[in-house]
Formats: C-alpha cells, sequence, structure tokens
C-alpha cells in the first residue's frame, strides 16, 4: 500500500493499545452533527445565510465553494471557534449555543482540527506538538508520552519525535497537525483546506491517510476545500456553498453525475481530463462549415456509455469521433466521462443531437469547434 | 592610573550593576505581564476588553513620553515614600524601574503580538483555557523576540544609569561626569566609556547567542 511498513499496523489496535475510547463501536443513528439554519454577518457582509446540514457518524462530509463562500466560517461553528447570529449547532446532540466557555472547551476536546498552514507551535518538538491536547487536558506524562507514540506512528512520524517543525516537509507538517487533531481521541474531525498548501503528490497521501484513519478509527471527518478533486478522493457526501448558503447538496457521485448547479458544474469541470494540446490550440468557439465539433459528456453512468456510442454510430452522417474516454471511481461509483467530436451539420441538427444526449445521459457540453 | 583610581572604577561598576542588575529584573517582572495584559486586551487578543486596554496604553504612553532626567526629579516624593530616601543607588532603582518598566512592556508586546494567530486558534481548538493558551503558545513562542527585546531594554537602563548620579547614585556615569568632566580626568573619562562599550557589547552578543540558541523557527 501508500505508507512505510510500520504504519501499515491496524490504527484501531494501536490507539486502543493507548487507552482510546472505541469510538467506531458506538453506532448510533443520531447525527454526530446538525447545523440549523446558520446566520452569520461580519458587518453587511453575509457569511453564513441560513445554512442546515446533518451529518452522520462515520461519515466523510466535504464542503466545497468558491473562497470568500462562507466555508471557513462555516466550518468554524462546529466548534465554536465562530460566534453564529441565529440558528443552532447541535454536536453529538449538545447545543453549542447554550454552553458557555468551559462547556464549549469540554466539547472542543471531543473535535480535532487541522489546518491549511499546519499551525504548529515552532518552539516544541514534533512530539510536544502532539502531546500538547493530552497536556491541556491534564493527562499525566506517562500515558501521554505512550499516546504520542503511538500517534506517531499511526501518521508514519515515529522518528521525528524530537525535530522541530521547521525541518520538516509540508507533508510531515500536516501528519503532526492530523497526529495532533486525533491525540484527544475525536469523535469529530475538522479539516479546513488541509491539503491546500500542499503539491499534488503530498495531497494525495495526506487524503489516504484521511481515508484510512476514517475506516480505522470510525472519525467523522468533515472537511472544506476548493477542490473538487479533494471531494471526489475521500468525500462520502458533498454540499455546495455560495454566497454562505447550500446551493446543493448529496453523495459525490451524485453531484459529480448531475450536478445541478452552474458553480458545481464550474468547480468540476477542474477535475475532468483536459485536451489533448493539439486540440486545445485549434480549438475555435464558432461553428467551422465543414468542420467538428467537440462534445463532452462529463459523468454518466458507465453502463450509459454503450447506449451514447450505439446512438452516435448508428447514424453515419456523424462521423463520430472517440478523443477521450474514462470510467473513474468516485465514492466506490464508477462515473464515466466521454469526449468526442461529431461533423458539424448546422446549428438545428447539432441541437437535436445534444437534446437526444442529454434526455439519455444527462449533462453534454460543447466544448468548441475544429476543423475537419 | 593609581590604586585609588582602579578603587573608584570598581565601586562605580559595583553600583551600575545593582541599578542596572535590580532595575532590570523588576521591569521584566513587572514589564512582562503589562505587555501581555496590552496584547490580551486588545481587541483580537485572547480577552478582549477595550477600555483596560485603552487605560493601560495610555499609562505606558504617559512614562515612555517623560525624559527619564526629568521621571528621575519628578519621582523623588514617591521614591522616598517606596524606599525611605531619595538619593543613593537604591533610590535610582525606584525611577529606573519605572522608565524601564513600560519599555519593556511595549517592546514584549510588540514580540507578543508577531505570534501567529493561526497558532492561538489551533489551541483554542483543542479547548484550551485563556491561561493555557498564553503559558503554551504565546509566551514560549515569542520568547526569542522576549529575551532580545530584554537586551535592548539592559542596554538602555546603563544608559539611564548615568543620569543617576544626579540623585547621588554613583555609578559609572557618575564617575564620568564628576572626575572625567568636572575635574578634567580624561584617563578616567576614557576607562569609563571602554567600560561602558565593553559591557554594552557583552550584554549584546550574550543576549543574541540566548535568543539565537532559542529560535527553532530555522
Amino acid at each position: 500500500m501508500w505508507l512505510p511498513d510500520p504504519v501499515r499496523q491496524p490504527a484501531a489496535a494501536i490507539l486502543e493499545a493507548a487507552g482510546a475510547r472505541g469510538i467506531s463501536e458506538q453506532v448510533s443513528t443520531t447525527p454526530i452533527l446538525r447545523l440549523e439554519s446558520l446566520h452569520r454577518a461580519f458587518g453587511a457582509v453575509v457569511a453564513l445565510d441560513g445554512v442546515s446540514l446533518e451529518i452522520g457518524r462515520g461519515e466523510v462530509f466535504g464542503i466545497i465553494g468558491r473562497s470568500g463562500a462562507g466555508k471557513s466560517t462555516l466550518i468554524r461553528t462546529i466548534n465554536a471557534l465562530e460566534k453564529i447570529d441565529s440558528g443552532r449547532v447541535v454536536v453529538d446532540g449538545e447545543d453549542l449555543t447554550l454552553l458557555n466557555e468551559a462547556g464549549l472547551n469540554r466539547v472542543r476536546r471531543k473535535i480535532g482540527m487541522i489546518f491549511q498552514h499546519f499551525n504548529l507551535l515552532a518552539m516544541k518538538t514534533v512530539f510536544e506538538n502532539v502531546e500538547l491536547p493530552l497536556k491541556l487536558a491534564g493527562q499525566d506524562r506517562l500515558s501521554r508520552a505512550q499516546r504520542v507514540e503511538r500517534l506517531l506512528e499511526l501518521v508514519g512520524l515515529r522518528d521525528k519525535a524530537g525535530t522541530y517543525p521547521s525541518k520538516l516537509s509540508g507533508g510531515q507538517k500536516q501528519r503532526v497537525g492530523i497526529a495532533r487533531a486525533l491525540a484527544s481521541g475525536p469523535s469529530l474531525l475538522l479539516s479546513d483546506e488541509a491539503t491546500s498548501a500542499l503539491d499534488p503528490e503530498t495531497t494525495l497521501s495526506i487524503l489516504r491517510l484521511l481515508k484510512d484513519l476514517k475506516e480505522t478509527l470510525g472519525v467523522t471527518i468533515v472537511l472544506i476545500t476548493h477542490e473538487m478533486s479533494v471531494i471526489r478522493e475521500i468525500c462520502d457526501r458533498v454540499a455546495v456553498l455560495d454566497h454562505g448558503r447550500i446551493v446543493e447538496q448529496g453523495t459525490v457521485w451524485q453531484v459529480f453525475g448531475h450536478p445541478r448547479t452552474d458553480l458545481a458544474r464550474r468547480l468540476l469541470r477542474n477535475v475532468r481530463p483536459p485536451l489533448p494540446q493539439s486540440l486545445q490550440r485549434e480549438i475555435s468557439p464558432h461553428p467551422i462549415p465543414a468542420g467538428r465539433t467537440l462534445l463532452r459528456i462529463g459523468s454518466m453512468e458507465h453502463d450509459q456509455y454503450g447506449t451514447v456510442l450505439a446512438r452516435l454510430t448508428a447514424d453515419p452522417r456523424w462521423h463520430a469521433r472517440v478523443v477521450h474516454a474514462e470510467v473513474d471511481q468516485i465514492a466506490g461509483h464508477p462515473v464515466g466521462t466521454l469526449t468526442f467530436s461529431v461533423a458539424y451539420r448546422g446549428e438545428p441538427a447539432l441541437q437535436e443531437l445534444l437534446a437526444a444526449i442529454a434526455s439519455e445521459s444527462g449533462e453534454i457540453e460543447v466544448l468548441g469547434h475544429v476543423n475537419g | 592610573m593609581s590604586m585609588d583610581d582602579l578603587g573608584l572604577f570598581a565601586t562605580a561598576l559595583g553600583e551600575t550593576a545593582v541599578m542596572v542588575g535590580a532595575s532590570g529584573a523588576l521591569s521584566l517582572a513587572l514589564g512582562l505581564p503589562l505587555g501581555l495584559l496590552l496584547v490580551i486586551t486588545d481587541n483580537e487578543g485572547v480577552r478582549p476588553h477595550p477600555a483596560v486596554n485603552r487605560a493601560l496604553g495610555a499609562i505606558v504612553n504617559a512614562f515612555r513620553s517623560t525624559p527619564f532626567i526629568i521621571l528621575l526629579v519628578a519621582l523623588i516624593p514617591f521614591t522616598r515614600f517606596v524606599v525611605g530616601t531619595s538619593i543613593g543607588t537604591t533610590a535610582a532603582i525606584v525611577p529606573l524601574t519605572i522608565a524601564a518598566t513600560p519599555y519593556y512592556a511595549r517592546v514584549a508586546e510588540m514580540s507578543l503580538r508577531e505570534v501567529d494567530r493561526g497558532l492561538i486558534e489551533a489551541l483554542r481548538s483543542m479547548g484550551a483555557t485563556r491561561f493555557q493558551i498564553v503559558r503554551e503558545a504565546l509566551v514560549p513562542e515569542a520568547l526569542p523576540g522576549l529575551v532580545s527585546g530584554f537586551t535592548v531594554t539592559l542596554v538602555t537602563l546603563i544608559g539611564a544609569s548615568a543620569m543617576a548620579g544626579a540623585v547621588g547614585a554613583g555609578g559609572l556615569g557618575d564617575l564620568a561626569i564628576r572626575y572625567g568632566y568636572q575635574r578634567f580626568e580624561t584617563g578616567i573619562m576614557a576607562g569609563v566609556i571602554l567600560i561602558l562599550i565593553v559591557i554594552v557589547t557583552g550584554i549584546q552578543v550574550v543576549g543574541d547567542q540566548i535568543a539565537r540558541r532559542l529560535n527553532r523557527r530555522h
């Protein structure tokens, strides 16, 4: 697999030995998190405009949106780092709006958080950083040391205990951040753009670590991101946030397969395979007589491939050619993309074809026109 | 230079050391909490309190804007109240401390303000109390800056202590004025300047060393 050998030990076993409560075992139907019509404004700027969400135990829930959509504010209301003007935040059955500072601190100790810029203490070693939540909670030195050792093992940084964060790479820093967030055995992990400062390869390894932790520890993960690829990699469900409102919500494969809003479609564009360079150069937004039209079906159930291809080849006038085809696994569901070109036979004929395909396989877009 | 002269230097050096040492320790003990309060009660602080923040800021500014030589004289009644006399080395410690405390408070405030807000947020997310945030993040993360700031404060104190001769506190500055200037003993004047250069350089080098060794950011 993807981690060095020592890390491949079952995480749950490692942490149970350290005295963690078996969070994954307390299966319950009550949601771990319920947000009820949250409102928050900063002066005239409305950051949250009636957000309601319910997140179940063991889920990986993604919240995506552009910068300024209110993502950061939203995730900070979950551990009450950010106040709300009205609404309710219910974590594990407890209404945060009814708690005083001491009560909030008690709840915060059950919620881990990781950050875009890691937020590690520069003057503390890796060990001391991970130990900190346990120290704050008043655990004794010996049990702290045992647990930190296991946490570092879990994230593959056992040999870095005495190192200071400035000597670590970005990916290693985030692993320390994750170990620290998990130190107090939280049932909920909040991730605030945790991979946005990392290169694609490191991003992938961090996301896989999170996925692994979710599976072995049963921790619920709520993450915010502006990258659809992050959602695709680990989320079960996704909500699209725009101007402080949730404009779209559903399982990841549903939203990827049938995005209902323009915003979701735009966000999805970046995770689609790019066109070959040669095509990108000569593509034109205007129809070319006797040329060809490039079309893309963004995402479809992969058994629709047959239907679409059959339709295209049944009518030889189209001279259909496949440019790119791919079936991707999104949250365990095969979702296909198909890029192809057809002979341009005038606008009415093209519209007719688009309508026919759209009725069968959902979303189709015209990428542009090229010379025959 | 005679044995008498050496004795003069030794006495003066001892007096300066007592004045700077005592007022340095006191201004650290009083200035650091004051600097912390300024940061904590700030609008963006851990425990915002605009009224307290403004009041503390005003007091600090008032003392910082009074030249030391004036402060020295103006504080005579207060000094007499605190130590029973307004003359001598011990008496000079009072105005020196009162001048250096707001100075170090500002210097400490600057270092504390530079602690990344993300760290404070991380601590809050762990359920840290305000006291824990100060103890585990604010002070340790600002430590190299706090040490550098204290070094600067000590050097400033050495300069200020030279004026304390005006209230009969003795010290190296007093020696230079009375013997070097008023009696035209150029050798003593040169000796004092040399000793001051050595002391200030020494303090600066040691302070920089400690700050560098404490800093884990590189």
